[in-house]
């Protein structure tokens, strides 16, 4: 029988822990709520993997990784996007190595460093589908590795106990953020990194976190790990963002067909009965 | 006849079941079961799918009071019940400040689901252990405006003035 089930019954810490147990080949098929994945096992090692949304090559090409990860600058990756078009991975890689722009181990190093990356979105996916195929293999015109996945399933295992967490914390991403008036809070005497400070700058009761996460390029955890900072530090409060349906739009729902006056009559009926009780 | 309804909610053994069985004109209709989780044994019996009071104004109003199950696992009532609400009141355990995060997690769910008047019940503030109402305020993280309430399930007064604090709440709503 297929290896396919639901990541709510079988998460991918424990899909990893199947494959790197019994040593398994193939191509695990991720469908995620918004995304899919793809992630190629030989033996039981992690050797390519790739996130639909980036399989076009505009992201997650080898110029794109090997500028990612820095290995290369601005001008080679214009130059490359426009000269390399239609080779593969793998003649491209020799290329750079052979014109001496990176070496083997910097190549390498990279892919790594992206599947790993999109392993660590994947730990966060709670909701979805999967399916193993054992006949397939890395695409021909992709360069394989060989990630051992012990370390990948002890990062996921954390990553999983803190995404519980922060869900816990901040269950609904369609709330927006507003700064607390705390009297005597500077918000530029508080250190903040990048990433918190890009989140800041968005912080508005028109924008809900989830729009934030996506102007600021974040993940789920991503943002809810920064949201939980600033919600600690007492620097922010969760409001429902404007627009969404007010305490007013609630009550009509709770009085259908009622006018108003009348709804305050009734209030009036009903405190009246409780303070006689 | 017209019916609208309160809902009542809240962490594990906040105090939901008695908070509706002091005020309810009829004998609750709860559906108890005994508790299989030997974490979650500080009582013998636990609210499984909702309890149901009533409090008859006369014969063309009616308020249901609703109380919904505590533990996690049946949360997916939460969402059923929280529909066409007139407002919500969340029981906090005011001796066990190991529930306070999951209180604020609650929460954030019924606002969520239903943008209604609500206020905080902080229970059990008979009790020795209880918090301070303002430290509450504080560890819930709740804003300036939300009412924070001391309240013993048990006590009538105290359940009435928690039921007219709601009301007064949302009367404020309708005249704003």
């Amino acid at each position: 029988m297929a290896l396919q089930g639901n990541l709510q019954d079988f998460t991918v810490t424990q899909l990893l822990n199947l494959v790197n147990l019994a040593n398994k080949s193939g191509a695990l098929l991720i469908q995620g709520p918004n995304e899919e994945a793809r992630l190629i096992f030989r033996e039981g090692k992690l050797a390519n993997a790739q996130l639909a949304s980036e399989d076009d090559g505009a992201q997650g090409g080898l110029p794109q990784v090997l500028h990612r990860a820095e290995k290369i600058n601005d001008a080679q990756l214009n130059t490359l996007r426009s000269r390399a078009v239609g080779m593969s991975d793998k003649e491209l890689g020799l290329l750079l190595i052979n014109a001496g722009y990176v070496t083997q181990a910097d190549i390498l190093e990279s892919l790594k460093s992206y599947y790993v990356g999109i392993m660590q979105q994947l730990f966060t996916w709670v909701e979805g589908r999967f399916k193993f195929d054992p006949s397939q293999d890395v695409p021909e015109n992709k360069i394989p590795v060989r990630i051992a996945l012990e370390n990948l399933i002890i990062e996921g295992s954390r990553q999983l106990a803190e995404w519980e967490q922060l869900n816990f914390e901040i269950p609904n991403l369609d709330m927006a953020l507003a700064f607390t008036d705390r009297p005597g809070v500077n918000l530029k005497k508080v250190n903040l990194n990048v990433e918190e400070w890009r989140v800041v700058s968005y912080i508005n009761p028109k924008n809900s976190i989830r729009q934030i996460a996506k102007a600021s390029k974040m993940n789920d955890l991503e943002i809810r790990r920064i949201v939980y900072g600033l919600l600690q530090a007492g620097l922010v409060r969760l409001v429902r963002p404007a627009g969404a349906p007010t305490q007013l739009d609630g009550l009509q729902a709770a009085f259908p067909g009622v006018e108003k006056t009348e709804q305050k009559t009734l209030i009036t009926r009903l405190m009246d009965r409780i303070r006689s009780i | 006849m017209l019916t609208v309804k309160m809902v009542v909610t809240g962490p594990f053994n906040a105090g939901k079941t008695e908070f509706i069985q002091t005020v309810s004109e009829i004998d609750v209709v709860s559906t108890e079961r005994k508790i299989s989780s030997p974490q979650e044994r500080v009582k013998e019996t636990t609210t499984v799918a909702m309890d149901f009071g009533r409090i008859t104004v006369d014969e063309s109003l009616v308020l249901y009071l609703f109380g919904t199950p505590g533990q996690k696992r049946f949360d997916f009532m939460w969402e059923i019940l929280s529909e066409g609400m007139l407002g919500f009141i969340v029981m906090v355990d005011s001796t066990r400040p190991e529930t306070f995060r999951e209180a604020r997690s609650i929460l954030e769910a019924f606002r969520a689901f239903s943008p209604t008047p609500y206020v905080v019940a902080a229970s059990k503030q008979d009790l020795k252990d209880a918090w301070d109402i303002d430290d509450m305020r504080v560890a819930l993280r709740l804003e300036t405006g939300v009412k924070i309430l001391p309240c013993v399930s048990t006590d009538k007064d105290s359940v009435k003035t928690t039921l007219l604090e709601l009301l007064e709440s949302i009367l404020t709503e309708l005249e704003g």
